[in-house]
């Protein structure tokens, strides 16, 4: 399938009052059209500045991307001007994301006509009651009730989950070829993840987008991405396929990752195992590998040499690791 | 919200009510008699026990304090506020003089503080750090601690004097006399807005600059919005909520303040009414205005409140 977006040694880094924090750092991955892939890593890794990086949404001061190329239909997005026309024409309209924050991420004031019809007027030059009309058939098809009224009402009516759905209906309106998903289920119960997770794998499939699910948890995404990301702290520690990653996991994070998460397509009970220590803060870092310390199989090569690049593991699969040891 | 309203009217009558009476107890503690400074020191001495008694029976004086009290509440709803003891006038004729003047230079002042300072502290949140911010936000810290009688007397002197542009005291109205009433108006009006001028434009800013950093700003721009439609339609309107509580706040402090600009300026206002009447002990005139200023405060917080409904949908829902 064809490359859709190509993220090549991304960097982006934060100038903050106790250090420089190389968020991402030198991060390379690619979606394909109507693939759905996963970022996973722990909270504070990363994930959610390499997505706000492509659609230069990082918040300057403090953040800058350094580094790095994003190419997207044959153009790279970073030679856009942050806030120009043109990166503003693929900000809702060719890319969109949904928020990791439910509650905060509508504005409170607005009604959602006004902050749904926004987008579909800019990207799709609709007119007010055709925007108005496409919103609330968005709506009934996220799953709101009665669509045609509350489209008239403000955030604060809406439960999390509602909301994040109405984020999602959003997301989609101008029918993007890349639906960014941070987290979106993060701050929500269960039933409620799985319940949108589907939802979004359902619309996207409809809408013949990508899907980038962020998420810190392993469990959740294994049903859902054809191939995942691992990071840790600003890079990418594993790539490969679900079936690669889950079923040989070869970077002794992902290791311990799966170690750690329940997953919902798991039958028989395992005994769950926390990762020891703490991820590493991204401030003034050695160069060597950041797992190091909580590495159960360190060598004295991982302490001497510089953190691996990430390399092809042998066989026809598109499985790298970055790691010296063979686990 | 019209049920809120309705409520919110009912509270202020009580305000009115407790504020009024504080006042009429609080005159009334202060140590001496308006009936002795109204005859002067000369006139006391040649006057018996028994006139002065007859005087403080013409004025009600000789009543307890109670009874004065619910006299006065009845003639105010009636209309009457009594009349002057020093000046013998009738008090309301006295207030409808003076309230225009000051509600003109105040109301100019609050204009030109809203006008000029929301944009400004708006300005200097969008090029946040950078020269315009700078020496701006230096000018609004100047402006807060500058004193009001101090700036008066200094642009009186410059102005007034020195370059002779402006005349330095007095009023006209302007519907006798626009431009000269406009000349006389501009001295008073900066120095009375100074201080909310200059904290207007602090509060947006930091408001503004609150706002900026939320979720859902992040969401505006996520969507491919303009910079300025960002701005207008979904920071402006968050922003505003803080700015509204400000600029009723400003309502009582423009009354304060015109105490002072009148009295620098010579401005037969009711700010100045008020403190000639509250040397002279002159007890109705105290109260009248007294009722007058609450009444606006109390006005102006009510419409604090409905903006509030307008602007919040969280607080119209309530
Ligand atoms: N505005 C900012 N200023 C300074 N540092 C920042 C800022 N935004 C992010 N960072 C830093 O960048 C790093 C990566 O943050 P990021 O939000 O990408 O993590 P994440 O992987 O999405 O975590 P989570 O699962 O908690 O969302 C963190 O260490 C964070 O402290
Ligand atoms: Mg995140």
């Amino acid at each position: 399938m064809a490359v859709l977006l190509e993220v090549k040694n991304l960097k982006t880094q934060f100038y903050t009052d106790r250090g420089l924090v190389k968020a991402v750092d030198g991060v390379s991955y690619h979606i394909d059209e109507k693939e759905t892939i996963a970022i996973v890593g722990e909270s504070g890794c990363g994930k959610s500045v390499s997505q706000l990086s492509i659609m230069q949404l990082i918040q300057s001061p403090p953040g800058k991307i350094v580094d790095g190329t994003i190419l997207f239909e044959g153009r790279d997005l970073l030679e856009y001007e942050a806030n120009g026309d043109e990166m503003r024409s693929i900000r809702g309209g060719k890319i969109a994301i949904v928020f990791q924050e439910p509650m905060t991420s509508l504005n409170p004031v607005l009604t959602l006509e006004r902050q749904m019809t926004e987008s579909l007027k800019i990207h799709l030059g609709m007119e007010k009651e055709e925007a108005r009309t496409r919103a609330s058939e968005l709506l009934s098809a996220v799953g709101i009730p009665d669509a045609e009224k509350r489209i008239d009402d403000y955030p604060h009516q809406y439960s999390g989950g509602m909301r994040q759905r109405v984020m999602i209906a959003m997301a989609l309106s101008c029918n993007p070829k890349i639906l960014i998903a941070d987290e979106p289920t993060t701050a929500l119960d269960v039933t409620t993840q799985a319940q949108l997770l589907e939802l979004m794998t359902d619309m996207v499939a409809r809408f013949k987008a990508s899907l980038v699910i962020v998420t810190h948890n392993l469990g959740v995404v294994a049903r859902y991405a054809q191939r995942l990301y691992v990071m840790y702290a600003g890079r990418i520690v594993e790539s490969g396929t679900s079936k690669e990653i889950f079923g040989t996991p070869r970077h002794p994070y992902t290791i311990a990752l799966l170690a750690c998460v329940p997953r919902l397509d798991e039958e028989d009970d395992r005994k769950l195992v926390p990762i020891t220590g703490m991820p590493p803060n991204l401030i003034n870092m050695a160069p060597v590998c950041a797992f190091l310390p909580r590495c159960p199989y360190s060598t004295e090569k991982c302490r001497q040499e510089p953190w691996p690049d990430l390399r092809k593991l042998d066989g026809d699969g598109q499985h790298y690791v970055s790691c010296y040891v063979d686990t | 919200m019209g049920a809120y309203i309705i409520r919110r009217l009912i509270q202020a009558f009580f305000v009115l009510l407790i504020v009024t009476f504080l006042i009429f107890i609080a005159m009334r503690a202060l140590p001496g008699d308006p009936i002795l400074i109204f005859l002067g020191e000369a006139e006391t001495e040649s006057t018996t026990e028994e006139q002065l008694q007859e005087l403080r029976k013409e004025f009600g004086l000789d009543k307890p304090i109670m009874v004065q009290y619910a006299n006065w509440v009845i003639g105010v709803t009636r209309g009457d506020f009594g009349e002057s003891i020093s000046y013998g006038d009738d008090v309301l004729t006295m207030i409808a003089e003076s309230l225009p003047i000051t509600l003109h230079i105040g109301s100019l002042a609050f204009i030109l503080s809203a006008v000029l300072g929301i944009p400004a502290g708006i300005i200097c949140a969008i090029r946040r750090g950078g020269n315009i911010d700078a020496s701006v936000t230096l000018t609004a810290n100047l402006g807060i601690c500058v004193p009001v009688f101090w700036l008066g007397i200094l642009f009186i002197y410059f102005f007034g004097l020195k370059l002779q542009w402006l005349p330095i005291q007095g009023y006209t109205s302007p519907f006798d006399d626009f431009w000269l009433s406009f000349r006389k108006s501009i001295m008073p009006v900066f120095c009375l807005s100074v201080f909310t001028l200059a904290s207007t434009t602090r509060q947006t800013r930091s408001s503004m600059l609150e706002v900026i950093r939320q979720d859902y700003i992040r969401t505006a721009w996520s969507k491919g919005l303009k910079e300025r439609e960002v701005i207008a339609r979904h920071v402006l309107k968050n922003g505003l909520i803080p700015i509204v509580t400000l600029k009723g706040f400003h309502v009582r402090l423009l009354f304060g303040g015109s105490v002072l600009v009148e009295t620098v300026f010579n401005i037969p206002g009711m700010g100045r009414l008020a403190v000639d009447a509250i040397f002279n002990q002159d007890y109705p005139i105290v109260q009248g205005v007294a009722l007058m200023t609450a009444l606006i405060v109390v006005l102006a917080n009510l419409l604090v409140d409905i903006s509030y409904g307008w602007l919040d949908p969280r607080i119209r829902y309530q």
